[in-house]
């Protein structure tokens, strides 16, 4: 079995600030990391491996230093990985990146066999916009199974998929037909604490690295020429207004201040007694 | 940007992880033990728990010669932050400061003496250079314990699963807590009175706000060293040194002396950032990191043993400090890359005994005249224990005595002479102090 699974590399947010003047992310030296949902992804794609066999590629879109980002996913253990990095796709929006990201599983199974199971994380913690998984499902014309939170079976001679998914008033059990892509959610697995002979391949691994020839793609698809999102405007939402604080020396005078505010705001006088 | 590489799926792993040798720890010892291996030839794995540099605290400054022997004309490239030309001592009392001080441009000359450093950039670039030349740097992944063939050390055990790693030579650079050497029965007990610790901030300031302060141009540096009240007359040195944007500020108290006393470290080094002098320098900057640590002062008296069957012990966790002249990292570096040339001359006789391992430590007596020093300042951390006086009374004497003859008040100089000389005697008797000046000629 063949398990791809789609990685971006991404800022840490957890540091990122807007800056107020250009309302742009400040990316200096905010360290980079590997999107928490593919990593996710990636260790449900390992145990998948563990617990059906077959093989793990994982793939990737962006700058040469994004093979960071694949060195974790073989920590954790994905057997190869594959870093789609070309000038021509510079400045892609979800569009340009998921015909990229669909033209690199493409070629991954000229390579290394037919996928069974294609792995996203649910979005990446940067744009959270959630559309490159969905998209590459729709260019390689195979379901999707949004929020995947437990992979129940995989049956190889039924050729067909079990998964439990989140859904905003509960759990959907789907069963779908492979191969299929999973878009997967932090509550489907724990990352493991990688095994020290795969953390020591990650440091000497050497990423396959693609270009747009490599991909046989189409370059007006790619990059700025494919992709048609125009950002209008970028701004930073104004700061919420901190709560207020009502003083009292005792518990009763705080309750009738906070009444007393209640019916300030609804308009009301205070009652007559 | 197509890559022509060859795929390899499965090729390297392996059933046993085996290498030539084993380093514990990342740091200064244990990066220059690295890249002295893998110039020689040799496969190295580095295991750090963290990154390299950022669990690091030192002051700090940074000798050039024992770098440089390992990493060349590391200063050209290597992150450093200014290069020293002005060293002081201060001592200090409530509000005065007699200031002690030696400057030379001689000192940015040619090979510069000592450079200012912040430890999380220059141990990133050090382990750079290690996997430069070919060693393996092995991140987040913590040393739990050495694996023992009867008494000869044949590897470590990490806390990651398959993580057992083995060598016929390992080389411990653990740093200050040397759980691996006390395991292995090569250290014993380290008391409070063996440690100091140290309570560091780094402070953002303008380069031209550093240098206008400290009357430097740019790229150069300056240390001072701070002594008496700066500690709160505890045993401990403050210290304030420039970086290129930042200016490090840290007091180190004997831990004994905290224990007894109960002052926290945070106190004391607020304490001394609101000393009128040293806020002057500091004044206006934002404190962009806080940190603390621990420097084994143990010395000479406490080294533990340095080498065993397939064993060597390098820096801090060798308490290869000298706390009186801020050596530690200078030690740390001198003693990988012995113990990294014992290695290779190990491999090459193929004996890993402690006969030929040996070696590291007679080469470390023999080369390193600053290890020499440790054992002629054996004495120096039970000196000022004794001699409570060198930190209580004659900072204020000092300060008092300068005060007095730099006072013009009608008054003649002999007059002013005697009046030090009474107000000396008021503090400390002339038999207490013969003894501790016999005391502090026998140290010196």
């Amino acid at each position: 079995m063949h398990l791809i699974v789609c990685v971006k590399q991404v800022p840490d947010t957890t540091d990122v600030r807007i800056d107020p003047e250009t309302n742009t992310l400040v990316r200096e030296g905010v360290p980079s990391i590997l999107n928490p949902y593919d990593a996710h992804a990636c260790e449900e794609a390992v145990s998948l491996k563990e617990r059906y066999g077959g093989e793990v590629t994982a793939v990737s879109m962006g700058p040469l230093q994004a093979v960071e980002a694949l060195r974790d996913c073989i920590a954790i253990g994905a057997d190869r990985a594959v870093l789609v990095s070309d000038r021509a796709f510079a400045g892609s929006d979800t569009l340009a990146t998921s015909y990229a990201v669909w033209s690199a599983i493409r070629a991954a199974e000229k390579a290394w066999g037919p996928a069974q199971v294609i792995l996203c994380g649910k979005q990446a913690i940067d744009g959270d916009t959630a559309q490159v998984g969905p998209g590459v499902a729709r260019r390689l014309d195979v379901p999707q199974i949004t929020y995947a939170l437990r992979v129940v079976e995989l049956d190889a001679d039924a050729n067909t998929i079990t998964v439990e998914r989140r859904v905003e008033k509960g759990l959907e059990m789907v069963v779908s037909p492979l191969p299929c892509l999973l878009t997967c959610v932090e509550e489907m697995n724990e990352i493991r604490y990688a095994s020290l002979p795969n953390l020591i391949r990650s440091l000497r691994y050497e990423a396959v690295i693609w270009g747009v020839k490599d991909l046989e793609a189409d370059p007006t698809l790619c990059g700025l020429k494919g992709s048609p999102t125009a950002v209008a405007r970028v701004f930073a939402p104004p700061e919420r207004e901190p709560g207020e604080m009502i003083e009292g020396e005792t518990a009763a005078a705080k309750v009738s201040g906070l009444i007393a505010r209640l019916r300030e705001r609804l308009g009301q006088s205070a009652p007559v007694n | 940007m197509a890559s022509e590489q060859p795929f390899t799926a499965q090729a390297d792993k392996l059933d046993r992880l085996e290498f030539d040798v084993v380093i514990v720890g990342g740091g200064c010892a244990g990066l220059a033990a690295a890249t002295v291996c893998a110039r020689a030839g040799l496969r190295p794995i580095v295991l750090e728990r963290g990154r390299p540099g950022n669990k690091n605290v030192m002051g700090g400054v940074l000798y050039t010669r024992p770098t440089a022997e390992v990493f060349g004309e590391f200063w050209r490239e290597a992150p450093v932050e200014r290069s020293v030309i002005e060293q002081s001592l201060w001592v200090l009392t409530e509000d005065s400061a007699l200031k002690i001080g030696y400057r030379s441009k001689a000192f940015a000359e040619g090979t510069p003496n000592a450079f200012t450093v912040l430890r999380a950039r220059i141990d990133a670039w050090f382990a750079g250079q290690a996997a430069a030349a070919g060693a393996l740097v092995v991140p987040n992944t913590k040393v739990e314990e050495v694996l023992r063939d009867g008494e000869r050390v044949i590897g470590v055990r990490t806390s990651r699963p398959d993580g057992d790693v083995y060598a016929p030579v390992t080389i411990i650079c653990e740093g200050v807590n040397p759980q691996l050497t006390q395991q292995l029965g090569m250290q014993g007990e380290i008391e409070p009175r063996d440690m100091s610790s140290v309570t560091k901030e780094v402070i953002a300031l303008p380069p031209e706000v550093i240098q206008d302060r400290f009357h430097l141009a740019q790229d150069e540096g300056a240390t001072i060293e701070l002594f008496g009240d700066s500690s709160a007359r505890l045993l401990g040195l403050a210290w304030i040194y420039t970086n290129r944007d930042t200016i490090s500020i840290g007091v180190g108290v004997s831990l004994n002396d905290y224990v007894k006393t109960q002052v926290t470290p945070h106190d004391m080094l607020q304490r001394l950032k609101a000393h009128p002098m040293v806020e002057a320098l500091v004044d206006g900057g934002e404190v962009r990191e806080y940190s603390s640590h621990m420097i084994p002062e143990g010395g000479w008296n406490k080294l533990p043993q340095l080498y065993g069957d397939g064993v060597m012990v390098c820096g801090d966790a060798a308490m290869l400090v000298n706390a009186v002249h801020r050596e530690g990292s200078n030690h740390a570096i001198w003693s990988g890359k012995l113990a990294a040339e014992t290695a290779v001359l190990a491999h090459e006789r193929g004996d890993f005994s402690r006969r030929t391992l040996a070696n590291y430590w007679h080469r470390l007596y023999r080369e390193v005249p600053t290890i020499r020093d440790l054992r002629k300042y054996r004495y120096a951390m039970t000196y000022p224990e004794k001699h409570r006086a060198v930190l209580g009374a004659y900072p204020d004497l000092a300060s008092y005595a300068a005060r007095e003859m730099l006072t013009v008040d009608g008054v003649t100089k002999r007059e002013k002479e005697w009046r030090i000389l009474r107000q000396a005697l008021r503090a400390r008797s002339v038999f207490g102090m013969a003894y501790d000046a016999i005391e502090a000629l026998r140290l010196i």
